[in-house]
């Protein structure tokens, strides 16, 4: 067996991105993801890597921009509020085609809102944040070890598409310590020829620029853009099932919901009650699969989760409504227990839908 | 399947998330499969501190505790706020330098360790905490006192090695406690 250390899931993201060839960390201060920066601090110097506190969020993510822009493996993180002075650089990211990592530890929102865990950010991942047409890649890991693999992988996914990759975690998973192994872990490395890297008198300039002012070229540069999306969602969606087989109320959940939405199945199983579980892996690509495949198999889907109700609407979509999709929730930092979804479960057992 | 669901809390100071710290490795060594979650909340701020850790030898599905089978009480508020949650037939272990009253309930195993005097009583003032570990080794098999000191070793950095010792010493005193 490979050797298991104990690690917060934070410092398994800082970690992992050190092993995936990041040499780039920008970012400034918030909690609950703070350990990140403070483990990029100590670690890029001595590695020949640079890391740089920003004077703020807006600033660290042009740093990303330009850096990316120059071809290097580039992230940056921060929590919730921070994320959302982000958004215009991650628009702008977007427009350029240009690969980069963006971490956030959700807190309760909105607003300054708390810092306790949370998963309101599902929209602002998933259907966009900055303006314009655009996607990321949106990892929601559920583990420490899933921090640091879901992180390999997404610089992967970032290089291999020219994309944005979110790994949207909460607070619990990045405070919390597991075990955790770094074996077998393999990086690909991918050509940057589109990359600022000077010509050397020896190739045309190459131009990395969000700006269109022709309609007609703009439609165009975005028309491309969503073919590649197309094939990330042919490709890329990821997912977990839990005891579905011959489930007739399947829950779904992703992140720290998961867990606890595991221990609930667990218990309805002993109750008798033929319950399984969904984990989206990629929120987007949402996995539309075993959606499809569930939707004409159980009586009903319940969607658990840490906000008022967002990736209900994707659960919705996935199974064209076919079945009733029941939210159950909890917000602003507090977390649903396993009796609660328990309680659901019961309750979509029995037809009785809220 | 054996889980060990252990939740000690305090108040800042008193060493509550390296006394989680201290049993998560123990079970790593001893091939569980753990998890550790602090309060981070504004409370640990000056205020409570508690910790969650979770010793299992299948994977650990939610790693917030609710109903914890194992209390380390350090203070009273964290004693009041937890006594009623802890599972029947579960341990609580009390600090009874610090907390003057007796747990009310009867299907629970009550350990009552004055750690704060004895760790005043014995030149090491702020490890009261691992006092009481050391007793809660002595009562989970699946745990046991061997390796102690290698989990010492590892998280006690350097520049403090003189702890080392301490942490054992302390550890021992728990685990001798009324033989």
């Amino acid at each position: 067996m490979a050797d298991r250390i104990l690690m917060k899931g934070n410092e398994a993201i800082a970690e992992a991105a050190i092993r995936a060839g990041c040499r780039h960390y920008f970012g400034y201060p918030i909690t609950p993801q703070t350990e990140i920066a403070a483990y990029m601090a100590k670690k890029m110097p001595k590695i020949g890597g640079v890391f740089l506190q920003a004077e703020s969020e807006i600033a660290s993510i042009n740093m990303v921009y330009g850096a990316a822009a120059a071809g290097m493996r580039v992230m940056t993180s921060s929590s919730s509020p921070g994320v959302s002075l982000k958004a215009e650089g991650l628009s702008y990211i977007a427009g350029s085609d240009v690969p980069a990592l963006v971490v956030n530890v959700q807190r309760g929102g909105p607003g300054l809102g708390g810092i306790q865990p949370s998963q309101s950010d599902y929209f602002q991942a998933t259907k966009g944040g900055g303006h314009g047409d655009y996607r990321m890649i949106v990892l929601a890991p559920a583990s420490v070890q899933e921090m640091a693999s879901l992180t390999i992988k997404g610089f992967d996914l970032a290089d291999k598409y020219c994309i944005t990759s979110m790994i949207l975690a909460d607070g619990t998973i990045g405070q919390m310590m597991e075990p955790i192994t770094f074996e077998d872990t393999e990086i690909k490395t991918y050509e940057k020829p589109w990359a600022l890297t000077g010509t050397g008198c020896a190739r045309k300039h190459n131009i990395i620029n969000s700006l269109y002012l022709k309609p007609d070229e703009l439609e165009k540069k975005n028309f491309e853009r969503y073919e590649k999306y197309k094939e990330i969602e042919k490709n890329e969606a990821m997912w977990e099932e839990y005891m579905m087989d011959d489930a007739e109320v399947c829950v779904v959940a992703f992140g720290i919901t998961s867990r606890v939405a595991k221990n609930a199945v667990l218990t309805a199983r002993k109750e008798g009650i033929k319950a399984g579980l969904i984990r989206p892996i990629t929120l987007w690509p949402f996995p539309n699969a075993p959606f499809e495949a569930a939707a004409d198999k159980v009586k009903a889907f319940i969607s658990a989760e840490l906000s008022m109700g967002q990736m209900i609407e994707d659960i919705k979509l996935a199974t064209k409504c076919k079945k009733p999709v029941t939210l159950c929730n909890r917000c602003g930092g507090m977390i649903l227990a396993p009796d609660e979804i328990l309680d659901a479960i019961r309750n979509a057992e029995k037809g009785e839908l809220a | 399947m054996k889980t060990t669901e252990i939740l000690i809390a305090g108040f800042g100071g008193q060493g509550i998330l390296f006394s989680g710290k201290f049993l998560a490795y123990k079970g790593l060594m001893e091939e569980l499969q753990v998890s550790w979650l602090p309060s981070y909340g504004p409370e640990m701020r000056g205020g409570t501190a508690n910790c969650n850790v979770i010793l299992s030898d299948t994977p650990v599905g939610s790693p917030i505790i609710t109903t914890p089978d194992v209390l380390i009480a350090m203070n009273l508020p964290s004693l009041q706020k937890y006594v009623n949650t802890v599972r029947c037939g579960g341990q609580i272990y009390i600090d009874s330098s610090l907390i003057n009253i007796k747990v009310e309930r009867n299907d629970v195993e009550v350990f009552y360790i004055p750690v704060t005097q004895m760790a005043k009583d014995e030149g090491i003032g702020s490890l009261a905490n691992m006092i009481i570990v050391g007793h809660l080794l002595e009562n989970h098999p699946e745990l046991s006192f061997d390796g102690a000191s290698e989990v010492v070793e590892n998280l006690v950095p350097p520049k403090k090695a003189a702890l080392k010792e301490l942490n054992m010493k302390a550890l021992s005193l728990g685990k001798n406690y009324n033989k």
